[in-house]
């Protein structure tokens, strides 16, 4: 019977694994509820941000924002990756991870240096490994409630840096929320900020500022930075939990298919043990 | 009676929404009141109440920690800040931020002496085995 001992082993080991996956699985699809909340708490702010800048693009300010300047010649880049701190959550991190070594790539083949930000710990792990690229800041550890506190440093570093011409190009990486079912790895430019649309319609007209256009403009661009990394944040919880709720599902079925062919193969080996017992029997009485 | 629409939000949650009649800020030069056709006007508001006043009459107060007010003739728009906001504490929070990639850096350093460390272990390991076998060699 030590074959059938054995299988049981493997069935209760199975069983355990499952519990861990099945708790998993509820935690996230509880928290991702959550997730989903705060992600439509902040839309209205990215919304209204957007508008604002849009009014700002089209009126005929006095002072040209360095973010609305578009270099042409690109010597560095900035890369800002959004990622979980912790795994289990399929194939996310890795399908962004992907992405963006793509573009990483295709920027160090024309000799262009590539700076990184990292928010999360996969995305510190995935930049140590790397060689070739400087990383310049990380936040890790935001919790279930992220705060735009806690991302003011590392965007202040990648804004400084493009403000000083250190940096050509920012862009942001995260992965997007389409539903529970589908997120989409996605990597965006966060500076030069896309210019307004065409010509402006209507007379020319300027804001009265105070005190005076620049120390107003310089936090509105700043706030609206901030705004795109915060919402590219919150998409990514959502995504986490998400993501890890599918994977954790997937792992409970196939721990429950495991379980039925072990069962099986146990009940087979307990017959075939009882039936060649009961031979051996007869076999005996028949000798005597 | 004409109104102007009147949006204050900030990032982690929508505070306000509606008509108004009346909106005073404390802008980053002094108080403000707005009312409906307000030329446009773009600043900065210090840490402190926004008041809206409703066609009813109704007048409802809010505490914004900064941010930003945008005055268009049918709309005026408050981004409130979640949290103070200077200079400084911008700077630190920079600071602090490179630190930690800094850190996250060196531990590198120390996982790669770690290893060495550990490679020169199993080294060492491996020639007191040899030496080991060796002296019982010797005895028979």
């Amino acid at each position: 019977m030590a074959n059938a001992r054995e299988i049981r082993s493997k069935i209760r080991s199975t069983q355990n694994m499952r519990k861990v996956t099945r708790a998993l699985e509820m935690v996230s699809a509880s928290k991702i509820r959550k997730a989903q909340d705060l992600m439509r708490a902040s839309r209205p702010y990215a919304r209204l941000m957007r508008q604002v800048v849009g009014h700002i693009a089209k009126a005929n300010t006095e002072y040209r924002h360095p973010f609305l300047a578009r270099r042409e010649t690109v010597k560095r880049v900035g890369y800002l990756m959004i990622s979980s701190d912790r795994g289990l959550c399929g194939g996310l991190n890795a399908n962004l991870q992907r992405k963006l070594l793509a573009e990483i790539r295709a920027w160090r083949a024309q000799g262009v240096e590539v700076d990184v930000v990292a928010v999360g710990q996969k995305a510190l792990q995935f930049f140590r490994r790397l060689k070739d690229i400087q990383l310049v800041g990380s936040v890790t550890h935001l919790g279930e409630r992220p705060r735009v506190e806690d991302l003011i440093g590392v965007i202040k570093v990648l804004l400084d840096a493009y403000t000083a011409d250190r940096l050509d190009r920012v862009f942001l990486a995260y992965n997007d929320f389409i539903n529970t079912m589908s997120q989409k790895p996605m990597v965006g430019t966060l500076l030069p900020l896309p210019a307004g649309q065409g010509l402006q319609v209507g007379h020319d007209w300027d804001y009265l500022y105070e005190p005076d256009a620049r120390s107003v403009l310089d936090p509105v661009f700043e706030r609206y930075v901030e705004a795109l990394v915060y919402q590219g944040v919150l998409e990514n919880l959502a995504c986490e939990h998400a993501a890890r709720m599918v994977a954790m599902k997937s792992a409970s079925d196939n721990a429950n298919k495991l379980i039925e062919t072990f069962t099986l193969i146990y009940n087979k080996a307990r017959q075939a043990a009882i039936t060649q017992e009961i031979s051996e029997i007869v076999s005996g009485a028949a000798a005597v | 009676m004409t109104t102007i629409r009147c949006d204050i939000v900030s990032a982690e949650a929508e505070i306000f929404h509606g008509e108004a009649t009346l909106v005073i800020a404390s802008g980053a030069m002094g108080e403000l009141g707005i009312m409906p056709r307000h030329a446009p006007l773009i600043t900065r508001l210090k840490p402190g109440q926004v008041e809206v006043v409703r066609p009813d009459g109704e007048r409802l107060s809010f505490y914004v920690s900064g941010g930003i007010l945008e005055v268009q003739p049918q709309v005026v728009t408050v981004l409130a800040d979640t949290a103070l906001r200077a200079a400084d504490i911008d700077e630190a929070a920079a600071l602090k931020a490179k630190q930690e990639a800094q850190d996250a850096l060196s531990n590198r350093k120390d996982a790669i002496e770690l290893a060495e460390a550990q490679a020169q272990l199993v080294q060492a390991v491996a020639q007191l085995q040899a030496l080991e076998r060796l002296r019982k060699q010797l005895k028979h």
